[in-house]
């Protein structure tokens, strides 16, 4: 059973277990326009919680994807780096950036419910 | 975000109203409220533009007559050459010529398209240096010209190779004119200036229209399935592919036009030698570049892989030590070419074609060689 929560910097995380996978969200997609590149956390390093993670770039701009928890990354999605496009196609599914080991449960409790977030982007 | 108050000090053009029902995304831009981009997206966008006919609101740009006293054009040609380094008396009539208004270091304070309607001149200048040149010209030209801002006017651009064929339903005599020819037409029966000119590297008009007419001829351009809205967005990537400086990013007060690769605008006339050589504000120094060379140069850059490099980003001889030997000046994604495209000022020892050098971005050294510009082949009808 997954619980998805989402961060003030759109970012959403798919939580199964003490496993995270992390994206951007729909609404993140759709500020950015167009993705045409993107740059992913190599696996096995260790991020902290609001850490520059990845970085997404549309035509018009560069923009960082923040690491939502502290722990180390466990895969990432080399299907986003041969086609940055998926970014706008399937953000909160197929375009998901990378899976990382939660290390402090805790620190999920600053999230954001989907409610949450929806009112949070009204 | 922008205060309310910034926001409500805005500036609007007279399309506004039309951006926002085809569902531009509006963002502050040189005092404006202008679209950055439609529902169809920069990509999409872009891509139109140079397949079909794109249509662009340049309204926020400034339109200036300059209006001779004597009743004579040469005379407010010549006049005009007391601010600009180029041959503005040889201008024909219907044509025009581009420009740029120099400061007494050499600088560049705008650039502008100056156009000859036979019994006066016709100016465009940036949005952002509006004021500042009417002010400029205004010092230093009045007791030769009436200066006279046209803030009652928009203006559209329509670019690509379908430009033409829109354009000739409306306008009988747009197919005949020829790349930089520019003058007065009737356009849907409005009075308008037209200009086989743009900012896209492709063929295509500018089409100066009374403000109150504005969106009725956007409207009936917009009509033909060929002509798609564009954005700002587009607009940037568009003339970033085309090798086309943008005031403020690759041309400033810092840098000469031979710094800039602008020495095909200068003619012969105004450099040492010619017959009105020099004359002009900087041109001390600006003639020194082109008789000894400058030390740097604004050239054009490829990557080797899919990063983007955007401005600001410094560029090294190597890829590990050293100082910064020049920097990105504006860079992107050049949707025509499916690749990052860029250009900035390195040593003119280093500006050779093919030169390997080395942008950081974000910490990392990537590496980077000098391409040809225009990136993308102009489609201009000469």
């Amino acid at each position: 059973m997954t619980t998805t929560l989402y961060t003030s910097d759109h970012e959403w995380l798919a939580i199964d277990g003490d496993v995270a996978t992390v994206g951007i969200t729909d609404y993140a997609q759709s500020q950015l326009g167009d993705v045409v590149f993107v740059e992913l956390p190599k696996v096995g390093r260790t991020l902290k919680k609001t850490e520059a993670a990845a970085v997404v770039e549309s035509v018009k701009a560069a923009s960082d994807v923040y690491a939502p928890v502290t722990g180390e990354v466990l895969e990432n999605n080399a299907a986003l780096t041969a086609e940055p496009a998926l970014v706008n196609s399937d953000a909160q599914g197929a375009a998901w950036f990378f899976k990382i080991k939660i290390a402090d449960k805790s620190e999920l409790g600053g999230l954001m419910d989907e409610a949450a977030y929806k009112a949070h982007t009204a | 975000m922008l205060a309310r108050d910034d926001q409500d000090s805005l500036k609007q053009t007279p399309l506004h109203g039309l951006h926002v029902s085809l569902g531009g995304k509006m963002v502050p831009f040189a005092g404006y409220d202008m679209p950055v981009q439609y529902p169809a997206g920069v990509l999409k966008e872009h891509l139109h533009t140079r397949n079909a006919a794109g249509l662009f609101d340049v309204s926020h740009m400034g339109q200036i007559a300059l209006r001779p006293k004597s009743g004579k054009v040469e005379d407010a040609a010549r006049a005009l050459e007391r601010l600009v380094p180029q041959d503005i008396v040889a201008i024909a009539p219907g044509r025009q010529r581009y420009a740029q208004f120099t400061n007494a270091d050499g600088g560049i304070l705008d650039d502008l398209m100056v156009a000859n309607f036979g019994d006066h001149l016709f100016l465009v200048v940036n949005a952002a240096c509006k004021a500042e040149d009417e002010a400029h010209l205004r010092a230093n030209l009045s007791d030769d010209c009436v200066i006279e801002q046209l803030a009652d006017r928009a203006l559209i651009a329509l670019q690509g190779p379908k430009a033409e064929s829109a354009l000739a339903k409306l306008c009988a005599e747009a197919p005949a004119m020829k790349f930089m020819d520019s003058g007065p037409h009737r356009v849907a029966d409005l009075d308008c200036f037209v200009s086989r000119s743009g900012y896209t590297g492709e063929d295509g008009f500018e089409i100066s229209v009374p403000a109150g007419d504005a969106e009725r001829l956007a409207k009936t351009l917009l009509e033909n399935p060929d002509v798609m809205p564009i954005g700002l967005g587009a607009r940037d990537s568009l003339r970033l592919e085309a090798g086309l400086c943008l005031y403020g990013h690759d041309i400033d007060i810092e840098t000469t036009p031979v710094e800039a690769a602008l020495e095909w605008s200068v003619q012969k006339s105004r450099r040492s030698g010619g017959a009105r050589a020099g004359g002009f504000p900087g041109a001390e120094k600006i003639l020194a570049h082109f008789d000894r060379g400058a030390s740097r140069r604004r050239v054009g850059l490829r990557t080797e892989g899919r990063a983007p490099v955007r401005e600001g980003a410094l560029l090294f001889a190597d890829a590990t030590s050293g100082e910064p030997i020049g920097k990105v000046t504006s860079g992107g994604f050049g949707p025509s070419l499916n690749a990052p495209v860029a250009m900035g000022y390195v040593p003119v020892a280093s500006s050779a074609i093919d030169t390997k050098l080395f942008a950081e971005v974000r910490g990392q050294r990537l590496a980077v060689q000098i391409a040809a510009m225009p990136f993308v082949k102009n489609t201009y009808k000469r």
